[in-house]
């Protein structure tokens, strides 16, 4: 297999802009995972097997069948 | 660029419920709300039985939102935000992957073999053992059984892919793509499988209602309606992640020219 020319990186600088472009862009990935996660528990899960807000129903109904089309367990 | 990753995944995401919406709303929606009607006049029956043999019947909760909400603006924002937050995950595993393992892959084929990964182990495998419902379907009180089920069957097709892909690539070093990619295939069905014949079943689709003579008030939940309701919700499913990977590579690919780096195109793939 031939290496692309790609892998050869140029030598890794640690000035600062980079270091801060680092945590910026690591804050970005985790704050689109959490996004995700948390979207993806309140369409599908929440007031329903497991409930965060006690016992109401409003985001469960108002998304009722989108939670259905998307195959979670749901009824 | 983990942020214009991250944007283009929400947009991308955002589009591909978008365009799932809109399938869902012409298609499934009429099976749904037949299903609701099947609902309505089984607790109607149910009632009707319940006071002819004497008994209380349960009292039904009252509705929050129409109809017409439900099936025109909440099931749009369901699959506008789940769109979305499915396009922030597949960014995120895009971001690290395409610096690492993948970087010998252009962009847009590795975000739709990423997406296609997803679609096979978060959706199509559980929902062979755990297939999607319409309303009617499911009792109340085995709702935390049967999502605690869908949930660990997901969880486990999940890391069975993750772990097979890392299989294939350590193979591939000794046997060639062609024979690792067969192998770590069947190693992520031999796992699945195994789950599936573990985990017990759900067998919660209404049979008839009938009287104390045994006689049929109402027929069991129609049989079209239910296959119809699936294969709906399949198709919801692989319009949501195949527009969601054919829009994230490209997007992705353009900003990563926007910002000088390197892009493999054709000519400049590994042969
Ligand atoms: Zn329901």
């Amino acid at each position: 297999m031939t290496t692309p020319n790609l892998t050869a990186n140029p030598p890794v600088e640690t000035d600062l802009t980079e270091v801060v472009a680092g945590v910026a862009g690591a804050l970005w990935l985790l704050g689109a995972a959490l996004f995700g996660l948390l979207a993806v528990y309140f369409i599908g899960i929440d007031q329903g097997m497991t409930s965060v807000f006690g016992h109401t129903l409003g985001i469960h109904e108002f998304v009722h069948d989108g939670r259905h089309f998307l195959g979670f367990p749901c009824h | 660029m983990e942020r214009k990753f991250v944007l283009r995944g929400l947009a991308s995401g955002a589009l591909a419920g978008l365009l799932a919406f809109v399938f869902a709303r012409i298609f499934a929606e009429p099976v749904i709300g037949r299903a609701i009607d099947y609902e309505t006049a089984r607790d109607t029956a149910q009632t009707a039985l319940a006071r002819a043999a004497g008994q209380l019947a349960p009292p039904t909760a009252p509705a929050l939102f129409s109809r017409t909400v439900q099936e025109d603006i909440g099931i749009a924002v369901a699959l506008v935000v789940f769109g979305a937050a499915l396009g922030a995950l597949l960014a995120v595993v895009f971001t690290l992957v395409q610096r690492g393992s993948g970087r010998h892959l252009r962009p847009r084929a590795l975000a739709v073999l990423l997406a296609a990964a997803a679609f096979v182990s978060v959706y199509l495998v559980p929902f062979l053992k755990y297939p999607a419902n319409p309303p009617a379907i499911g009792h109340e009180d085995t709702i935390e059984t049967r999502g605690s089920l869908y949930l660990v069957m997901q969880v486990v097709s999940i890391v069975a892919m993750v772990l097979a892909i890392q299989l294939g690539r350590v193979l591939a070093r000794t046997r060639g793509s062609w024979q690792a990619s067969l192998l770590a295939a069947l190693a992520y069905l031999l796992v699945v499988g195994t789950t599936m014949a573990v985990l017990d079943p759900v067998h919660e689709t209404p049979g008839p209602l009938r009287d104390a003579h045994g006689a049929i008030v109402l027929g069991g939940f129609p049989a079209d309606d239910l296959y119809l309701f699936r294969l709906y919700a399949l198709g919801g499913q692989l319009i949501l992640w195949s527009v969601l990977g054919l829009a994230l590579g490209p997007w992705a690919e353009r900003a990563l020219r926007q910002s000088g780096r390197p892009v493999l195109t054709r000519a400049s793939a590994p042969g």
